[in-house]
């Protein structure tokens, strides 16, 4: 009788649980990047968690940090997180290693045609794709239309970078606090390399040889850090060796710098009255080429992919789907205007006449991005996909110290060949630690 | 007498310029929390401008201000009160009871504190991985109260070794037992010594950023991730990550206030006369 | 018992104290304490904390672990090979010892002037005094990024504009002199940790023997040298060797200024470690790294002991 009595109780307790199990919210833990697109897909996310029940946690990094926490989590199996921002750096990596989930199953509406072909291909690893895109950016140059007009000079659309330094030279007034030209200086794979990286492709040159040889001491890489570095001390503002995408754009918005080489995201900021002092006088064209016209500009997205670890891949996937929507563009289009909806993703918001209008470097920016070819980028063969970076594991640590050589041939430390041969001794070393040459 | 007077206040000047130089960054970062982002970045720099608040109602907006405190005032006090009550006893006897080996002890405790966070971060990562601490405020307590324990032990020796001998003797004597000492005789003796060490311990966790991020995700976050949050993104940040700075520095000033009164206690060791 | 027998007493740097204690006549039950209760705690933590993520720091660094490959397995001493054959870590550690040294001098310089000066009471003390330790308040990584952008940025820091007023060029403080800008910013930050632990032991300072020492004709700095110092000798020695530690793992302000640039310039240890191996997912070359940091952290406190050990 009392062992019917425990049994009956215990049936109860676990059924009871069972139906509370059943009935309890699901919780998504987001890893995210504290860009202001993300900030607002933050904000507005509470649509989401209305409509769904879902109820949504989140971390908010630095882009640096949040990669390396991630990294941590999920290579030690963590668990920590259902949903990670990722770029066209990890996607590759971590799907390579099985991390991350395919997204295969897309639903009808969804319409991935719609996603730009190459920020498609950029997230996608033997043909399947393991993260949709939120935001892509390729590069683009910024200059000053006033101050262009009163030189009397005209920039076209696809210049070199031999045409900006002349630009630049005449435009220099260091009297007045008007540089000719403002590039990043701080060291980092993404930070300097991410320009110099342009450089070094568009005079021929490319960071590794089908042999896994580093490029960075030969001619092409050599010319072009020296031109670099020439131009970067003569038309450079002061501190140039400390400044990255956020230093230029104060420097540009503020009214210091006559061009700018960066990010295409820029024109959202520097188009925006608030944020700019200079949103009514700004021009753009083409990232500049050299000797070889591919490879001038780079290609990153940032994109929400599901780690293999979590425990609601359904719902997070649903998410990352509602985050990535046409309806998701168009309600912040409506909502925040359309200057600020996220760029660079899908081909409906450069078709809408809206964006257009409120974003008159729309077509450039879908230019740039539909050019930028990871595969097919350099004027002699390479072994890795990428434009500025390999995307293999070695690649943040031999970026980096590349990138403290080349500052430190910036500021005159070294020259800039001894700079190069030690980047490129140091890129072989590592490789050879990890195996590459054997 | 008038001599007396000029050193006094060429004293009360010579303290408030280095008062004045050493907070004047501060004092800086806290005005660009009151600026736009045009602003904080403006040059020439402006020492009056329109002052906003809509960096603080950003703040507001994006992070959960008051549940990051919380995780903050409990990790940084929680691992201080925990490392004072392991800590003193083991001050306590290194400094009134000491052997041949209490040096070597010392340094041993301050050996623990040898090894970068960067070289140990995987192994550390996977053991809480196998406690189940990722991300729980025990967790990061247990790893802020071993890394400040040293210090803690450190300075709590070194007050206690101000305090006179005769007077723990005296006690001694009159029957108290080694914890009663302690806790009547030498912690208030050692009252502003406490306090500093105290302070000292909870401004270090407070501010520890590295493991902070590392260790938490969404539930034990302290306010060092939510700065963490403001840093350096596409964009201008300056005037936010001020603010965001600010609102965590606050509550720490009012504490460091508050213990700084201990140290106004001028004392002596008359006493022992 | 007159004041100069006790003040040798408790000032008494010979180790350990106690025998020359019972040699005073005190019981000799004193010695028979057990101390380890006391200890225990303390001990014991400090003691799982250490060994277990040495143990595995240290087996790691035996193996070819990299957290985007399939583990390579045992591979002995290839991590440690690849870290100290590297021909940057000469400088990375000359880099080290620098930044800590000049990071210590300045600080104590500075904290001891500044804890004497605090002393003597005068007109608002409190309040400055609390002003004065606001560096140690903030972040580091927010600390360094106000002072690089702030202050020190040579086109809209308040630096520049300062040096721009007095008609000087603005100095590019992290391109040309990289180390001295970010030994100031530490210094800016650890002044007051130093200054407060000193300002703190001159609380228990006997105010007599100042006045003794005036009495006997000593002018104001005399009476520093020969009656302060040697007070805060022992304070000084414990903030020595708790700022030595702190700085030998100095991290969180380079990675937000100089980024060890230009060059190897600004690359210390912890961040030589941050920077070859785990940027590079390499878990194995940052166990070594860790373990040559410890190694590297011994030798100096060996040294520091030496020169220390008697004040302690």
């Amino acid at each position: 009788m009392r062992s019917q009595t425990l049994l009956f109780s215990a049936a109860v307790v676990a059924l009871s649980a069972a139906s509370a199990a059943a009935r309890a919210e699901t919780t998504l833990t987001i890893a995210t990047v504290n860009n202001p697109d993300m900030v607002m897909m933050r904000k507005y996310s509470s649509n989401f968690e209305k409509a769904t029940g879902i109820e949504l946690k989140w971390l908010v990094l630095e882009e640096n940090v949040l990669r390396q926490r991630v990294t941590t989590d999920i290579s030690t199996k963590g668990g920590q997180f259902d949903i990670i921002t990722i770029g066209m750096y990890e996607t590759p990596l971590w799907s390579k290693a099985k991390w991350l989930t395919p997204f295969d199953d897309t639903p009808e509406g969804y319409d991935l045609n719609d996603v730009l072909p190459t920020v498609r291909d950029g997230l996608s690893y033997e043909g399947k794709l393991y993260s949709l895109p939120f935001y892509a950016e390729s590069t683009m140059t910024f200059f000053r239309t006033d101050l262009f007009q009163n030189a009397g000079v005209k920039m076209p659309d696809n210049p070199t970078w031999s045409e900006v330094a002349e630009f630049a030279a005449q435009l220099n007034d260091t009297a007045n606090g008007t540089y000719g030209l403002c590039i990043r200086g701080q060291p980092g794979w993404g930070e300097n390399m991410a320009i110099v990286g342009l450089l070094g492709n568009v005079w021929g040159g490319q960071l590794f040889d089908m042999t896994w040889k580093p490029g960075y001491n030969s001619r092409a890489w050599k010319d072009a850090v020296k031109f670099y570095v020439d131009v970067g001390n003569k038309y450079g503002p002061p501190g140039m060796a400390g400044n990255g995408f956020n230093e230029n754009m104060a420097l540009f918005a503020s009214g210091h710098c006559a061009i700018w080489v960066d990010a295409t995201v820029a024109g959202g900021f520097l188009f925006d009255p608030k944020r700019s002092q200079v949103s009514d006088k700004v021009g753009f064209a083409q990232a500049p080429i050299e000797t070889w016209n591919k490879g001038n500009g780079w290609l990153w997205a940032w994109a929400l992919g599901v780690p293999t670890s979590s425990k609601h891949v359904r719902e997070a996937k649903q998410f990352i789907e509602w985050a990535t929507s046409k309806d998701y563009i168009k309600m912040i289009g409506e909502n925040e205007g359309w200057l600020t909806v996220p760029p660079g993703t899908r081909m409906s918001t450069y078709d809408n006449p809206a964006y257009q209008i409120a974003a008159p470097f729309a077509k450039p920016t879908l230019d740039a991005i539909e050019a930028a070819d990871p595969i097919h980028t350099t004027r002699d063969p390479k072994p890795y996909v990428g434009i500025t970076f390999a995307t293999i594991p070695e690649m943040q640590a031999i970026g980096n110290f590349a990138g403290r050589q080349v500052s430190a041939a910036l500021t005159g430390k070294t020259t800039v060949d001894a700079a190069l041969d030690m980047a490129a001794e140091n890129a072989e070393r590592m490789l050879r630690q990890a195996g590459y040459y054997r | 007498m008038r001599q007396r007077i000029a050193w006094g206040l060429a004293r009360a000047a010579l303290g408030w310029l280095v008062a004045g130089v050493m907070a004047f960054p501060v004092f800086w970062m806290a005005l660009a929390a009151f600026k736009t982002e045009l602003d904080a970045i403006a040059s020439p720099p402006l020492l009056f401008f329109t002052p906003t608040l809509e960096n603080f109602a950003e703040i507001q907006q994006r992070v959960d201000y008051l549940a990051h405190t919380w995780n903050s005032i409990v990790v940084a006090f929680g691992s201080t009160i925990l490392a004072g009550l392991v800590g003193a006893p083991a001050a306590y006897s290194m400094a009134f009871i000491p052997t041949r080996r209490t040096r070597s002890v010392l340094l041993w405790m301050l050996s623990t504190k040898f090894m970068p966070a960067a070289g140990v971060l995987v192994p550390i990562y996977l053991l809480l991985i196998s406690a189940g601490l990722l991300d729980t405020r025990t967790g990061l307590l247990l790893i802020t109260l071993l890394a400040n324990l040293p210090l803690v032990v450190w300075m709590l020796y070194s007050y206690f070794k101000e305090v006179p001998l005769e007077i723990v003797d005296a006690a001694r004597v009159d029957g108290a037992r080694p914890l009663q000492q302690l806790g009547f005789v030498v912690l208030p003796l050692a009252a502003p010594g406490v306090a500093s060490t105290a302070l000292m311990a909870v401004i270090l966790s407070w501010n520890e950023s590295f493991w902070c991020i590392n260790v938490t995700a969404v539930n034990a976050g302290t306010l060092a991730v939510a700065i963490a949050s403001f840093s350096n993104p596409e964009g201008f940040f300056w005037a936010k990550l001020s603010t965001a700075s600010l609102a965590s520095v606050a509550p720490i000033m009012v504490f460091g206030w508050l213990t700084q009164r201990q140290l106004a206690r001028g004392l002596t060791f008359g006493a022992v006369k | 018992m007159n004041m100069a027998e006790v003040q040798s007493t408790n000032d008494d740097p010979g180790f350990p104290a106690a025998p020359a204690v019972a040699a005073r006549g005190w019981p000799r039950a004193r010695q028979r304490v057990r101390t380890w209760p006391f200890m225990a705690p303390a001990v014991g933590l400090l003691a799982i904390w250490m060994i277990v993520p040495l143990a595995l720091t240290l087996w790691y660094s035996l193996q070819g672990y990299n957290l985007l490959s399939p583990p390579r397995g045992f591979v002995g001493l290839e991590n440690y090979d690849y870290l100290l054959t590297d021909p940057g870590l000469p400088v990375v550690i000359w880099n080290t010892i620098v930044l800590v040294v000049a990071a210590l001098v300045a600080t104590i310089v500075l904290g001891t002037q500044i804890a004497v000066l605090f002393y003597q009471p005068f007109h608002g003390r409190a309040v400055a005094r609390l002003l004065m330790v606001a560096p140690f308040f903030v972040m580091p990584t927010v600390s360094a990024l106000v002072w690089k952008n702030l202050l020190m940025h040579p086109v809209y820091g308040l630096f520049a504009w300062i040096s721009r007023s007095l008609g000087l060029t603005p100095v590019d403080w992290f391109a040309d002199y990289p180390m001295a800008a970010i030994i100031i910013i530490i210094a800016w930050e650890w002044t007051p940790f130093a200054a407060l632990i000193l300002l703190t032991s001159l609380q228990s300072l006997d105010r007599d023997l100042v006045e003794a020492a005036r009495m006997d004709g000593a002018g104001p700095i005399a009476t520093f040298i020969f009656v302060t110092l040697p007070h805060l000798a022992r304070p000084i020695a414990v903030v020595v060797m708790l700022e030595t530690i702190f700085f030998l793992a100095i991290y969180a302000e380079i990675l937000a200024t100089t980024v060890g640039g230009p060059g190897l310039a600004t690359t210390n240890l912890p961040f030589f470690i941050y920077s070859r191996a785990l940027l590079a997912f390499d878990v194995g070359g940052a166990s070594a790294g860790g373990i040559v940091a410890i190694v590297l952290a011994s030798v100096v406190t060996f040294f520091l002991v030496r020169a220390v050990a008697r004040q302690l």
